[in-house]
């Protein structure tokens, strides 16, 4: 055989095992044997050790599959009960095999605080993941903040909040903005214009994907303030109509609003006709709504 | 030193001839795909992640090279006969040694030389008209200097890993080095349980046991300061250099014991 007929029946080999294979896919289901969910290596004292001198490199895939299976999850189709299971070991895996790997511990935390169904809901395991974080770097000031962001937005306790701020704000490079809100948060906490303050000063951070968390919490409070003001609309035309269903067509035909009411998403606020009650849209990218936090007074 | 000289050159080119550095394709085709996959994959850390994996690969390539390369330099010579003819000639077998061990090294400096460009240059582009308030969270610049001490530390790690084969490879079979090479690089991972084996173990004997075999096998956990330098924390050039010393002297003991083996072999 020629060594032209040979690479030619190569060729021909790989592109008929390709093409084999891209057929499979589409027509032959796969037996369920392939559990991307489980998470073989649990331990992290177990992954340290596997890892051998890789640990850099081991650490960089846990974080990546962290970030897949929050999106995935994300993601999911309505049907799939989101359950965020794998993110915590995963995280854990991660800070473990890299202690120093800041990102893991400040966007995990905002990861696992994301209330459900955006999140798992776990302050708790991000507070966790942060504190871990400060025993491996205790001069982060970074994640004494972020500890306090946990404690002002998902628990609501704005005196634990204050003082991490202020724990934070006495941390070496510390920014001078970290004092006066620890005292705002204490005085104010639970007001939206001191959240305001608080993410105004994490839009200004060098990270990207803290900026656009900051930004999307921004323009949570600028729907809320929005729905304030809607809602005296909405208040007004049930004065005008009483029992009458509301709905915004109804509420523009009276000559109280333009038109449909979009929050910055694009996405029409949902109104329920009934109680007129308003919020985001499950479908916004605003949703859901931090619960508590009270109109500027 | 005109022998060994002439032994480590002929070691150089049958690696090039073995086609040995078709690996370092490999290694840039990985490189370059990292670096286009990684930023659809991660949350902006792509360039701690290239590092991370230029690093790792370096090492991993040149550990592949090492003992693949190393368990092969004096036995195939043995296996292939040419050794014969190569002691008929005024040459000592600690030259021999020493030269092929040189040799492998040459090969391995080349090696990691042009990893270390095509990973400067990775990190260089991807780099490349990034903001310097984005570039400012960076726990290290890109194109951190601190890089050269990691891979430093890799090559006198390899430089270890090559010596341990080297030494089986002059009494023992390619499959069974390799085997004993690995075995003891492993076992060289761990040695900072071994140093803490006293706190696990009840038995005084059990506890002494550990600790020796801290000392005998060699540290490699020492070399690894992969996380230290992409993390931007300093790592002192006394560190460096302690860590060098301690290699240099480990391998001139696994030299010598290697030499004293293969002068006890008879080739007539």
């Amino acid at each position: 055989m020629s060594r032209a007929l040979a690479w030619a029946a190569a060729a021909l080999c790989l592109g008929a095992a390709i093409a084999l294979h891209a057929a499979e896919d589409r027509w032959i289901q796969k037996p369920a044997i392939d559990r991307p969910e489980l998470l073989y290596v649990r331990s992290p004292a177990v992954a340290r050790r596997a890892a051998l001198g890789y640990q850099a490199v081991a650490a960089d895939v846990y974080w990546i599959r962290a970030i897949q299976h929050f999106g995935q999850e994300r993601l999911s189709p309505p049907g799939h009960v989101r359950t965020y299971a794998l993110l915590h070991p995963l995280l854990d895996l991660t800070t473990t095999l890299d202690p120093y790997f800041s990102i893991a511990y400040r966007f995990g935390a905002i990861f696992l605080g994301e209330q459900y169904p955006d999140g798992p809901g776990r302050p708790d395991q991000a507070i966790a993941l942060l504190q871990k974080g400060l025993a491996a770097q205790p001069q982060k000031w970074q994640y004494m903040q972020d500890v306090g962001f946990v404690y002002y937005w998902h628990l609501r306790d704005f005196k634990s909040a204050a003082a991490c701020f202020e724990k934070a704000a006495a941390m070496p490079g510390a920014p001078t903005w970290l004092r006066p809100l620890a005292a705002v948060t204490l005085a104010e906490g639970g007001h939206r214009e001191s959240a305001r303050e608080l993410f105004q000063q994490l839009a200004q951070s060098e990270e990207p994907w803290l900026r656009d968390s900051a930004r999307l919490r921004l323009a949570q409070l600028d729907a809320m303030d929005t729905i304030d003001a809607l809602r005296q609309r909405t208040q007004a035309f049930q004065r005008q109509h009483p029992g009458e269903p509301v709905t915004w067509d109804r509420v523009a035909a009276a000559g109280l609003l333009p038109g449909v009411p979009l929050d910055s998403s694009g996405v029409p606020f949902a109104l329920d006709p009934a109680s007129g009650d308003i919020t985001v849209a499950r479908s916004s990218k605003l949703f859901p709504l931090p619960g508590q936090l009270q109109a500027p007074r | 030193m005109k022998t060994i000289a002439s032994v480590a050159l002929a070691v150089f080119r049958e690696s090039v001839r073995d086609r040995v550095f078709y690996n370092l394709v490999l290694f840039a085709v990985l490189l370059v795909g990292a670096s286009i996959l990684i930023g659809q994959l991660t949350a902006g850390q792509d360039v701690k992640i290239i590092k991370d994996v230029g690093l790792a690969a370096t090492s991993l390539f040149g550990l592949f090279i090492a003992i693949f390369v190393g368990i092969n330099l004096v036995s195939k010579e043995v296996e292939r006969r040419s050794v014969y003819p190569l002691f008929a000639k005024p040459i000592r077998r600690s030259e021999f040694i020493v030269g092929k061990y040189l040799g492998l090294l040459l090969t391995l400096l080349a090696n990691m030389v042009v990893m270390a460009v095509a990973l400067y240059a990775v990190l260089f582009f991807l780099s490349r008209g990034v903001p310097a308030n984005i570039q400012s969270a960076w726990d290290a610049p890109a194109l951190d200097p601190a890089l050269l001490k990691a891979i430093a530390l890799i090559y006198v790690d390899l430089a270890l890993v090559t010596a341990i084969a080297v030494l089986f490879s002059t009494y023992s079979s390619p499959m069974l080095s390799a085997v004993f090479t690995i075995g003891i690089y492993v076992a060289g991972q761990f040695n900072t349980d071994l140093r803490r084996f006293d706190q696990i173990v009840s038995s005084p004997a059990a506890a002494a046991i550990g600790r020796v075999c801290y000392y005998v096998l060699p540290d490699f956990s020492r070399f690894d300061v992969k996380l230290a330098v992409v993390h931007g924390i300093p790592v002192p050039a006394a560190y460096v250099l302690a860590a060098a010393a301690y290699a240099a002297i480990y391998i001139a003991a696994l030299l010598f014991g290697a030499t004293v083996i293969f002068s006890r072999r008879d080739f007539k």
